[in-house]
Order: C-alpha cells, then sequence, then structure tokens
C-alpha cells in the first residue's frame, strides 16, 4: 500500500468514526467537537485531492467561524439530554429501515458503470508550482461569472433576512453615539462660575 | 544542511526526509519557545520601568533567570482538575490552544529559501490555523463548569471571531497587492528600498492587522476574556501548573507570531531597511538577513508591550463596535483602493 493510500484510509478512519461520534455521543458538545474532528478530516482527503485551496477554506470557513458560533449556541443551551433519547428505542426500527436504504442506493449508484476507476481515473499530478487557488479564481471570474454573482446575491439576501427577522426595535434603549462623546468639550460639561464667599452664619 | 544530510545518508530515504524535516521543527520551535521566557522577562522589565519601578531583578544577574525559575516553579505545581469538570476536555483545551500557535510557523519564511514548508496557499494557511486558537480558549471555559471561565470564554469567542473579518480583509489587502499566498513571494513583492515596503501603500491595512492581532490574542487593551477585576482571571481560573502554563506559553506564541506576520507582510520580511540607498546597499548592511526580521520582530512586540502599559482596558460594548463599525469598513475601503492602485499600476510598487 503506498504511502497516499495508508493517508487515505486513515483520514477516511477519522471521518467515519467522528461522524459516528456526532450522532451517538450523548454531550451536544462533544458531538459538535466530533463534528469539528470530521471537518479536518475532510480537509485532509481535499488535500489529497491536490485541492488544498478548498481543503484551507473548508478548515478557515466551517472550524474557524461556524463551529465556533455552533459551539457557542450549545454551550448555552441547557439541553436535556435524556428527554431527547427517550425516544431512540421506538424510533430504532424506522431509523435502520431509512439508513440501509439510503446506503443501499448510495451503493447501487457508486458501484454502476459510471464510476469506478476504469470511468474515472485519477488526473495527472500537477508540478509543485501549480497554484490552484489562482486557477480557482480564474474559473470563478470568468467561466462561472453569472452564477457566482446569483450566489453571492442570495448570501446578502439571507444575510438581511436574518438580520431583519431578529431585529426588535426598542424605543427605550439608549444608545450611545462616540462621535458625540468624542466631540464633547469642556464648555459643555462644567461651568465655571464666579461668585464671592458666603458669609458664615 | 548537507552535512547532516550526509551524516544520515546510511538511513532508507523515507526516514531520512522525517528526520530532517523534525530536525527543522526543533531548529525552529526551540529558539521560538526561548523567545516566549524572555518575552515574559522583557514585559516585565518594559512595564516595570515605563511605571518608574525596575521589574524583575533578584534571580540571576538583573533578574535574567527569572523566566527559568517560574517555568520550573510552573511545572512542580500541582495540577489541579476540578470535580464538576471534564476531564477530557478540561486537559485537552490547553493543547488545543497550544497546536496552532506551533503549527502556524511552518510556513513563515525566515530567510530566502529558509521556510518550513514553501506553500503556495501559505497566508491561507495561517490564517485557517489562528483562526483555529480559539478553540482551546472556548474549550477551557466549558470544561471548567465554572461561571468566570464559561463568561471569559464567551467573551473571548466573540471577540476573536469578530475581529479575525477585519484580520482576514486586511490580509486580502496583502494578497491583492503582492498577487501571490506564499510569503516567500509576499516578501519579494516588497524588495527595492524602504519605501517599497507594504507598509507605505498599505498604511491601513497594516494599523487595523495589527490591532487586530492585540485583539485576536486577547492581550491588553483587549483582554476583556480575562478581566481580573471582574470574572477573576478568565477562561483558565481553574487551571494550575503545567496546564496553566501551556496557556502561558501559547499566548505568548501568538504574539510572537502576530508581531512576525506584520513583519513579513508589512515590512518587508527579510530584507534589509538600507536597500536601495547608494553607498549603503553594497555590503553587510544591505544584504537580506534573518536578523532584519527579528528587528522588526521585536520592534512589534515592543509595541504589545507598550500598549498593555498605557493603555486602559476596553469596555465590552466598545471592543465590538470598533471591530465591526470601524475596523470592517476601513479594511473594505481601503481594499477597493488597493486594488485600483494594483490595476492602475501605481509606481513605485505596483509598477
Amino acid at each position: 500500500m503506498s504511502f497516499q493510500a495508508l493517508l487515505f484510509y486513515a483520514l477516511s478512519a477519522l471521518l467515519l468514526t467522528g461522524a459516528g461520534l456526532v450522532v451517538s455521543v450523548r454531550n451536544p458538545v462533544h458531538a459538535a467537537l466530533s463534528l469539528v474532528l470530521c471537518f479536518f478530516a475532510s480537509a485532509g482527503l481535499w488535500l489529497l485531492l491536490e485541492a488544498e485551496f478548498l481543503a484551507i477554506t473548508l478548515v478557515l470557513v466551517y472550524v474557524g467561524a461556524v463551529m465556533v458560533l455552533f459551539l457557542f449556541v450549545v454551550m448555552m443551551l441547557d439541553i436535556n439530554v435524556t428527554r431527547m433519547r427517550e425516544g431512540f428505542i421506538r424510533f430504532l426500527p424506522l431509523g435502520t429501515v431509512v439508513a440501509v436504504l439510503s446506503a443501499a442506493f448510495m451503493i447501487l449508484v457508486v458501484s454502476g458503470p459510471y464510476f469506478g476507476l476504469e470511468a474515472m481515473p485519477a488526473p495527472p499530478a500537477k508540478a509543485a508550482d501549480y497554484s490552484n487557488t489562482a486557477e480557482l479564481g480564474r474559473q470563478l471570474y470568468t467561466t462561472y461569472v453569472y452564477p457566482f454573482e446569483i450566489a453571492a446575491v442570495v448570501l446578502l439576501v439571507a444575510i438581511v433576512a436574518a438580520i431583519t427577522l431578529t431585529l426588535r426595535r426598542r424605543p427605550n434603549t439608549r444608545f450611545q453615539e462616540p462621535s458625540l462623546q468624542v466631540q464633547v468639550r469642556r464648555a459643555d460639561r462644567v461651568r465655571l462660575v464666579s461668585m464671592s464667599a458666603e458669609e458664615r452664619k | 544542511m548537507e552535512m547532516i544530510q550526509a551524516a544520515l545518508g546510511w538511513l532508507p530515504m523515507w526516514l531520512q526526509v522525517l528526520m530532517m524535516i523534525v530536525l527543522k521543527i526543533v531548529v525552529i520551535l526551540i529558539p521560538l519557545m526561548l523567545s516566549v521566557a524572555y518575552l515574559t522577562y522583557a514585559e516585565r522589565k518594559v512595564i516595570g520601568y515605563i511605571q518608574v519601578r525596575i521589574g524583575p531583578n533578584r534571580v540571576g544577574p538583573i533578574g535574567l533567570l527569572q523566566p527559568i525559575a517560574d517555568a520550573v516553579k510552573l511545572i512542580f505545581k500541582e495540577i489541579i482538575v476540578p470535580a464538576g469538570s471534564d476531564k477530557l476536555l478540561f486537559l485537552l483545551a490547553p493543547i488545543l490552544a497550544m497546536a496552532p500557535a506551533l503549527a502556524a510557523w511552518a510556513v513563515v519564511p525566515f530567510q530566502p529559501g529558509m521556510v518550513l514548508a514553501d506553500v503556495n496557499a501559505g497566508l491561507l494557511y495561517i490564517l485557517a490555523l489562528t483562526s483555529m486558537g480559539v478553540y482551546g480558549i472556548i474549550i477551557a471555559g466549558w470544561a471548567s463548569n465554572s461561571k468566570y471561565a464559561f463568561i471569559g470564554a464567551i467573551r473571548s469567542a466573540a471577540q476573536v471571531v469578530s475581529y479575525e473579518i477585519a484580520m482576514g480583509f486586511a490580509l486580502v489587502g496583502v494578497l491583492v497587492a503582492a498577487g501571490s499566498l506564499n510569503l516567500g513571494q509576499i516578501v519579494l513583492a516588497q524588495s527595492g528600498s524602504i519605501l517599497h515596503w507594504f507598509w507605505l501603500p498599505l498604511l491601513p491595512l497594516m494599523v487595523v492587522y495589527f490591532i487586530s492581532g492585540v485583539a485576536e490574542t486577547n492581550r491588553a487593551p483587549f483582554d476583556l476574556a480575562e478581566g481580573e477585576s471582574e470574572i477573576v482571571a478568565g477562561f483558565h481560573v481553574e487551571y494550575s501548573g503545567t496546564p496553566f502554563a501551556v496557556f502561558f506559553l501559547a499566548e505568548y506564541a501568538n504574539m510572537i507570531l502576530i508581531a512576525t506576520l506584520s513583519a513579513v507582510l508589512f515590512l518587508g520580511g527579510w530584507l534589509s531597511p538600507f536597500q536601495g540607498i547608494p553607498g549603503l546597499a553594497e555590503g553587510a548592511l544591505g544584504a537580506p538577513s534573518m536578523l532584519w526580521l527579528f528587528i522588526k520582530v521585536a520592534f512589534f512586540l515592543f509595541l504589545f508591550l507598550w500598549f498593555r502599559a498605557t493603555f486602559p482596558r476596553y469596555r465590552y460594548d466598545q471592543v465590538m463596535r470598533l471591530g465591526w463599525k470601524v475596523f470592517i469598513p476601513i479594511t473594505i475601503v481601503w481594499l477597493l483602493v488597493v486594488a485600483g492602485m494594483v490595476v492602475g499600476e501605481l509606481p513605485p510598487w505596483f509598477a
């Protein structure tokens, strides 16, 4: 077995273990951390496919930002794990059927004539100075510029929608205006009064 | 280098490669750990002198052995694991804080050709790894099962995620200016003279990057995550002994990393400031060298200490305001300006 194959199997095993842990561990924080492990393993698999830009972006976006916010929320929620587990045995048969069916479909699709090593041979390895980032950018901004722009607009709409959904105007809330605070001069706040000393009675 | 390679010649090829990589890692990490130790010493001395004190001066000549004494003390202290804590995560957290702080050094170039891994996507790699450091803090806060630690962790996570955006945009500016994600190429793109370095065309980005770096490492004045007057010591209240020392090491290693990156990205890395000046550029002064990088790094580290001694801690809402409402707009506007300069091939940087 070549070194790359060894790496592939190690990373795949890590990915599957992580994915199993996500759904099986009791503690939601542990589940979120297992998901982080999954992202790492899949980033490693992408690196093996010479997609270093995508691999690092996966770590940057999902591990560095999305999962941090996930953990943030999961840690603050007081999730009663035992109550969530109540239906486990009752739904187990149904769950097993769904799992077996989807696994069977996937095996049917992947083992068909269109996949496999003969149908999809590995592309020749690129030279060391080949920059996959530049190539990706070129494709994104030339061939696929319209889908790219549409995706960007959809994301923008999603951001605006999320903010409008959570924005509540509370008229009583008092805000600070830092620009006004900075502009304050002594004369606005302090008035020096010249008065003669009062006589003591 | 060749000598060591020749000495290892009798080993199988893969083992030789492995040994060379491990050796290079050791050569990078041991000086790093020593710098961390003496950065704590420098911090106490500099802040001492700023506050008209002498600072540590008992252990060894002028207190030079103080960091060693501190390390020995921390190593021999008892490791207390709180009864209500999540034991596995409690002990995993310091490791998760430390690992990215060390792993990021793999792509940092010290001198022409002197880098552990000359990766094309080096800048992205750094950004991805520095964004992972927050896991150590969040997990420490949660696993301690203590309200102070938890509040510290929440504050820190919010702060790091906010400032990462500004930091990322500043790095995009560097990327646009240099036209490469490779740190070595970025340094080479700045060669010419001190005026060719990116600090001049990217001045706002440099300021934003460095301040975001201070915020990202949770250093004063952005150290709300450990605001001792409100939440005791923040995320590491429950830590003692070696795990505490590892958090400490990670924080200082991150400071050195941010300082090094600022030097590499904006102050021309290993390039000499005398380059391009007739009369001085010839000879040893004008030659690119690791020493120039170290001087620049020392300058940025001094800024870290100076900030800590000078500024009072930010209030939480003001930290968020600075990150979201000031830095992000500045970086976006300057990104457009940089793009314009690059497209317009503005001399002397982008001609």
